[in-house]
């Protein structure tokens, strides 16, 4: 069913440091049985040092949660509580060899169940701020809960855009369908219960049917951070100009990893590039185009599509 | 140690006769049956026949009433948009809280395209209700389709009964059977039946076949439109091959169907009763007095059924769960939740089920197997103590969010 790694599959069969820790003086409880996922970390920290002498967790959930929270406490062991709140849910999947894009939640569980345990263990409330959906897109593991808000936050209406800002939709594209639903639903929100048009009659593009911007919609749209809209037009060169400035600033990182990349076209919204060295046929090419993208986005202050040479249209 | 396979409801293993049968249907008799010559002419006679062993499985009364497709899902959705597409005045289809989701996808799919789904509730057993059936029926229900044995539980609902009123009120019926074919017996020209979906893989034949029982009369719109085949009801070129193993596996079936629900019965008896046995705070779901003789559904409390089903499997069991962990909103299995069975149970519901190949020291080796798993995963859970479940997990496992 999963293609869990060895990493994980040891983890989950051999769990380390489960069971109640007696002596604990930090504990954090996420999740819920309602969830289907729930983790109790203990920590043993030396008051003096502030470090974690000892670290158990108890879970109720799936092999990834296990070892998830196993991993956890292996991890934190001998760290100071700074040094711990350093560790991300990425640390904790890493240590793991990765856990497939349905099971990240997993680890993020056990970041909060931290927080939770270093909170408790400074006599601090500490409140999640977080809320999972429904995964959308597995190729970057965004769910329906952050589309849903960036899609409010910036009163997006096309798919396109959607993947512009989160990414999501911009791999295998499979995930289309299930975006074009949330912004449907977003968008008959904004028009109000009366204004909703019968799903049946809907034809054309979201972007062409969207409801005109009430006050509320545009004072939304107005202080969304990005993109940041110069007021005057720029003019071909300027922004072929940028469109270099913006390579040459990520130029060095790429270069680091042994690749390289080179504008080859504009046209309109489509910007051109073709990765060299190492960055070709990379599998992260996807996620490299994606952020150099969002540099483009800000830099020209419109969207605009960062797409490898092959995708190019073959002249007429 | 061989590895035991307790995963029938999910597929299949193809009978070795049946493997032989269909063999030849890729060499030899490799001809596309709508040819007049020989070639053709011989795959013809032999999807005759499949046509006629699946009838007499389903005791259908004539078997051009049976429409080969790719699967059971494909089944499906042909019956019910085509109960919609040639009853353009009627809006509403019935269904039930519970089927699979071959149903429940495509009807919410028909609600977002401004058609009305009633979902019919079930009880604490997975039965349905029938005094809000029958208060449903009404002159704008194109087709009412409820499956006949639930996947998960194995519970069986009164599709027969149900058939029938809705015939007397001028309705379509279609069953969902892909788990009850082949397990218990039919008469379908009795009934009032008027559209069931079998698959093929689900009774010891291949992937990638499926049926479609169309009754005589009923009024039917294709879902796949162009060549004449399946008499143009279903076009696209038979697969010969699965056709003639699905003809056999009917055929074995029906030599089985005693077997079925006399040796296959006590085997999933002796299974269910010996995990409970030794196993606390576990207990059979659905409705155990009216259901599939080679089902049994086992919640486990105070535990995760994925975390069950990697530990089975390393002890070379297969099994499954109707718990789906998949993504931040983890809802247990809609049918356990449509039957209202409590979270501290549903997220570790194990479904075992049995075949006609299953073995009594396979069942006896499961039932050793299966209570040192519960009890090593209840160690590691918050809601678990060495005495026991905690006596108010809720309050006693106080998260900083739910």
């Amino acid at each position: 069913m999963w293609e869990y790694s060895d990493k994980v599959r040891e983890h989950f069969f051999n769990p380390r440091n489960s069971g109640p820790l007696e002596e604990a003086n930090g504990i954090g409880d996420v999740g819920s049985i309602q969830c289907g996922d729930a983790l109790r970390l203990m920590l043993k920290v030396d008051p003096e040092t502030e470090v974690i002498q000892d670290a158990h967790f108890q879970t109720f959930g799936c092999g990834s949660a296990i070892a998830s929270s196993s991993a956890l406490t292996e991890i934190i062991k001998g760290m100071t509580l700074d040094e711990a709140l350093q560790v991300s849910n990425q640390n904790i999947a890493d240590y793991l060899d990765g856990l497939p894009p349905e099971k990240m939640h997993c680890s993020v569980m056990g970041r909060e169940a931290l927080q939770a345990a270093i909170a408790n263990y400074r006599g601090e409330v500490w409140s999640d701020d977080h809320e999972e959906g429904a995964l959308i897109c597995k190729c970057f593991a965004i769910d329906a809960v952050m589309i849903e808000d960036v899609v409010k936050a910036n009163n997006l209406n096309t798919v396109e855009e959607v993947t512009f800002y989160t990414k999501a939709g911009g791999g295998c594209t499979s995930c289309h369908e299930g975006i074009e639903e949330i912004l449907a639903r977003v968008k008959s929100e904004r028009a109000g219960p009366g204004e909703t048009s019968p799903p049946r009659q809907q034809t054309g593009t979201p972007a062409q049917t969207a409801a005109p911007a009430t006050a509320a919609t545009a004072a939304t749209a107005a202080t969304a951070a990005t993109p940041a809209a110069p007021k005057a037009r720029l003019t071909s060169v300027q922004r072929i100009k940028r469109i270099e400035e913006v390579l040459e600033s990520v130029r060095p990182m790429l270069q680091r990893d042994h690749g390289d990349v080179d504008l080859v076209e504009v046209q309109g919204k489509m910007i051109y590039v073709s990765l060299k060295g190492a960055c070709s046929g990379c599998m992260m090419e996807a996620a490299t185009l994606g952020g150099i993208q969002q540099k483009m986005i800000e830099a020209l202050g419109e969207l605009v599509q960062v797409l490898p040479v092959s995708y190019m249209p073959v002249e007429a | 140690m061989e590895p035991i396979y307790l995963d029938n409801n999910a597929t299949t293993r193809v009978d070795p006769v049946t493997v032989e049968a269909m063999l030849p249907f890729f060499t030899e008799h490799f001809g596309n049956p709508s040819s007049i010559h020989a070639f053709g002419s011989q795959v013809g006679k032999s999807l005759k026949l499949a046509r006629q062993q699946i009838q007499a499985l389903l005791g259908a009364e004539h078997d051009s009433e049976i429409i080969f497709t790719s699967c059971g899902t494909e089944s499906d959705s042909t019956a019910i948009l085509s109960a919609l597409k040639a009853q353009p005045e009627r809006n509403t289809v019935i269904t039930t809280m519970v089927e699979h989701p071959a149903i429940l996808t495509l009807c919410e799919w028909l609600e977002k395209e401004g058609y009305i789904v009633h979902k019919l509730k079930v009880d604490k057993k997975g039965r349905i209700d029938m005094d809000e059936y029958k208060s449903l029926l009404h002159d704008r229900v194109a087709i009412v389709s409820a499956m006949w044995a639930n996947n998960e539980t194995g519970t069986l609902f009164p599709v027969e009964e149900m058939a029938g009123l809705a015939a007397a009120r001028g309705i379509m019926f279609h069953t969902d059977a892909v788990q009850a074919v082949g397990k218990i017996p039919m008469n379908l020209k009795d009934s009032k039946i008027d559209m069931l979906s079998l698959s093929g893989h689900k009774l010891h034949a291949p992937k990638g076949i499926g049926v479609l029982y169309l009754r005589r009369g009923c009024r039917f719109r294709p879902l796949l439109r162009g060549g004449h085949q399946e008499r143009g009801r279903r076009a696209g070129t038979e697969n010969a091959p699965a056709i003639v193993a699905l003809g056999k596996a009917a055929e074995l079936a029906m030599e089985h169907l005693e077997f079925e629900n006399t040796e296959v019965r006590r085997l999933r008896d002796k299974l269910e009763k010996g995990i409970l046995a030794r196993v606390t705070h576990a207990f059979v779901t659905g409705d155990p007095a009216n259901r599939l003789p080679n089902t049994c559904n086992i919640a486990f409390e105070y535990v995760e059924g994925e975390a069950i089903l990697l530990l089975l499997n390393k002890a070379g069991i297969a099994a499954s769960s109707g718990s789906a962990c998949t993504s931040g909103s983890l809802e247990p299995s809609h049918v356990m939740r449509a039957m209202g069975i409590p979270y501290t149970a549903a997220h570790g519901t194990i479904r075992f089920s049995l075949s006609r190949y299953t073995t009594e020291a396979e069942v006896d080796r499961v039932i050793e197997a299966v209570p040192p798993i519960i009890a090593q995963l209840r160690k590691l859970s918050p809601y678990w103590t060495e005495k026991g479940p905690l006596a108010h997990p809720e309050q006693a496992f106080a998260p900083a969010y739910a």
